[in-house]
């Protein structure tokens, strides 16, 4: 046997279209036989296949991100994998006892005592009467809320509801957990505790299945991910990879100008120096050096190398030229050398143009425009205003101070 | 099953298959008998939340059975005069009404128990048969509250119920089983056509005028009874009266229909439960 703990082979969900909107009426069932007694079989446009020959492995203790746009597919599929659905082709094998947390609190009963509810949702989720008895204390602990505990969840404010239907649900133990956007909510500190709580949990060798639009949880979390795509699994593999090409796909503007030539080509691009790795920076303050690797068909005698950043609006934020470059013929590496780079965090995209014989304005000859994947993250700690729309494009620190106006004089 | 079988069970358990669903029979008896103890939250879950609003609480319970008694009595009883084979008539209806009320509220109940908990089913897996279940054994609290009312009748009435009454536990497991049966079918339909919770309670008024609980079944002429004993319901209500109120005739070969067709009904209701079972999450 090998030690993979999850093995799905071409799974597939197809559904009905409206399926899920409406739900028949008996009434409705009897007409019909009548009326259509004889008809042909539904035709297959109104199908549709929410998962589509689906195969993957996960091994024992890994940590997988399930990334995709909204409708790709990725809740569809956690529910095949936790039984709720069952699937319409292929098959899944899974060792192992799996826990599913598709949402916060389920089996919350408004009427019940927080006590009641968290030996009724524990019980929901999986597990024994022993089991919940054991962690009880440890539960309402995490949740911060010993003090209601016997008063109705009605009572509750929704953060309170919310902080105990996570304390459940993080010490749920199965050796196999599928979890579905569940930190979106709550406020931050509790979001940051209960991330810390996974990334425990994940330490202790479990085996983790988690959904996420935060790609920066998913990038903390998950050493693999798997980017879903109208049903199909687009491209799978290390988290920063994936991670990085999903991004550079949905970040709004339009190519300004994308062409690849002949002549040469760019490969790769990375971050290194003091301020970050990949292609995330983590201080923009501190000198960074972009690397591109390029691989040229042809000697490039005072040619001209071009990079520029724009930001997720599509705006030129940073740019640079060098003319005059001499690229030998092979593979390169193009090194650009910065002091800092003083962006607010975010997503950005690098442009990289590499001209022959002259630049742009004098007759050059483009030989490729590289839109750069994966795109550029910083990470920087914030250190602008703290309003987005008063962040500005820069980050860079200030500190006030006030002086009297007699003082400032002498 | 042995000490050796358990052991294997539990070590397939942790194997798991998705598949597409395949055949008539996919039922996995081990796994329900796993999630026992979750079937306890949801009776409990049902009783607490029962009776937490209400004003008297657990006095409906008993409330209930009694003003239908009253009823009965004086309107089938002594205006009608329904003979009841010298039982005194609170005895007579009392004894009918526990078992018929039980099966009516735990059907109705076993009706909407999956359209009810669809939040929880779409949310995370666990044997569906275990709402059910769960709706006919929270009935069997309601049950046993109204059953000590009748202690007190019997000590009133001076009743003494004599052998039968050790086949009593029978015939309540013939009573739960038929509104599981019933119930499974039901709430399997209401699942996937929604205007079977406004049959249900039509066809409980009907039932309960087919079933021997205001009159007794000795009206029906003998060479039918067997055929009237195809109404399970028919055989426990005959059964409980006989064995708690130790007097009238012993149900005999109706209560061996009854209990063919109720077995009958456990089986087809899981067979179409299950069948259900596999695309609930998605049509609920």
């Amino acid at each position: 046997m090998t030690d993979a703990v999850i093995r799905a082979e071409s799974i597939g969900k197809r559904y009905r279209v409206g399926e899920r909107e409406r739900y028949v009426a008996l009434r409705d069932v009897l007409a019909n036989a009548i009326k259509f007694r004889g008809r042909a079989k539904k035709q297959s446009r109104d199908f549709v296949w929410a998962v589509r020959e689906v195969s993957f492995d996960v091994k024992r203790g890994e940590v997988v991100g399930l990334i995709g746009r909204n409708g790709a597919g990725k809740t569809t599929l956690l529910k095949l994998l936790a039984r709720i659905t069952r699937p319409t082709s292929g098959w899944a094998e899974i060792h192992g006892r799996i826990g599913s947390l598709l949402e916060v609190g389920t089996g919350f009963h408004p009427e019940l005592t927080g006590r009641e509810n968290i030996f009724l949702s524990g019980a929901i989720l999986g597990m024994s009467r022993a089991e919940i008895r054991r962690k009880y204390d440890e539960i309402v602990a995490f949740a911060e809320v010993e003090r209601f505990i016997d008063t109705p969840l009605k009572h509750f404010s929704s953060g309170m509801q919310m902080r105990l239907a996570f304390a459940v649900a993080a010490h749920l133990e199965p050796e196999i957990l599928l979890v579905d956007e569940v930190l979106a909510v709550g406020d931050l500190a509790f979001q940051k505790k209960c991330l810390g709580k996974m990334q425990e949990v994940s330490q202790s060798g479990r085996t983790i299945i988690f959904v996420s639009h935060q790609m920066n949880q998913i990038r903390r979390l998950c050493e693999r991910v798997i980017w879903l795509d109208a049903g199909e699994i687009r491209q799978s593999g290390a988290a920063q990879a994936v991670v990085g090409s999903y991004e550079a796909t949905t970040m709004g503007g339009t190519d300004p100008f994308v062409q690849s030539g002949a002549g040469g080509c760019f490969r790769r691009w990375e971050i290194s120096g003091e301020g970050g790795e990949a292609n995330v920076l983590r201080d923009g303050l501190k000198p960074l050096i972009l690397k591109f690797t390029v691989r040229t068909d042809e000697p490039i005698l005072r040619g001209h190398f071009g990079v520029h950043v724009r930001n997720h609006d599509n705006v030129l934020v940073a740019s640079w030229g060098f003319d005059d470059v001499f690229v030998e013929l092979g593979t390169q590496q193009l090194l650009v050398y910065l002091p800092f780079l003083p962006l607010r965090p975010g997503l950005y995209r690098i442009f990289c143009s590499l001209y022959n014989d002259g630049n742009n304005l004098n007759g050059g000859r483009l030989l490729e425009v590289w839109d750069a994947v994966p795109c550029l993250a910083i990470e920087s700690p914030p250190l602008s205003h703290s309003q987005d729309a008063w962040a500005g494009l820069f980050n860079i620190s200030a500190e006030l101070k006030v002086d009297s106006f007699a003082e400032s004089r002498v | 099953m042995s000490a050796p079988d358990m052991v294997i069970a539990a070590r397939e358990s942790h194997t798991l298959r998705i598949a597409p669903p395949i055949g008539w029979w996919d039922l996995n008896l081990g796994e329900l008998w796993q999630s026992r103890e979750l079937v306890y939250f949801f009776v409990w879950r049902d009783i607490k939340i029962r009776y937490k609003q209400t004003a008297i609480g657990a006095a409906w319970a008993v409330l209930q059975p009694f003003l239908a008694m009253v009823v009965f009595t004086l309107f089938f009883g002594k205006l009608a005069h329904i003979p009841s084979g010298g039982i005194p008539y609170p005895v007579f209806y009392y004894s009918a009404l526990l078992p018929w009320l039980y099966f009516a509220a735990s059907l109705q109940a076993a009706t909407n128990t999956i359209v009810e908990n669809q939040r929880v089913i779409t949310k995370v897996y666990f044997p569906r048969l275990a709402l059910p279940i769960s709706s006919v054994l929270s009935g069997l609290v309601d049950f046993g509250v109204g059953f000590l009312l009748f202690l007190v009748m019997m000590v009133y009435y001076g009743i003494r119920p004599g052998v039968p009454l050790l086949l009593f536990p029978v015939f309540l497991l013939l009573a739960v089983l038929t509104a599981l049966g019933v119930g499974l079918w039901f709430s399997a339909m209401n699942a996937i056509y929604r205007d079977v919770r406004y049959v249900v309670p039509f066809l409980v008024q009907f039932w309960l005028f087919a079933s021997p609980v205001a009159y007794s079944s000795s009206l029906v002429p003998v060479k039918w009874r067997w055929l009237y004993g195809l109404n399970p319901m028919a055989g426990v209500i005959e059964g409980f009266r006989w064995s708690l109120a130790g007097q009238g005739m012993s149900p005999g070969r109706m209560m061996l229909v009854s209990t063919a067709i109720v077995l009958l009904l456990v089986v087809t209701g899981l067979i179409y439960f299950q069948k259900m079972e596999t695309t609930v999450a998605d049509v609920v």
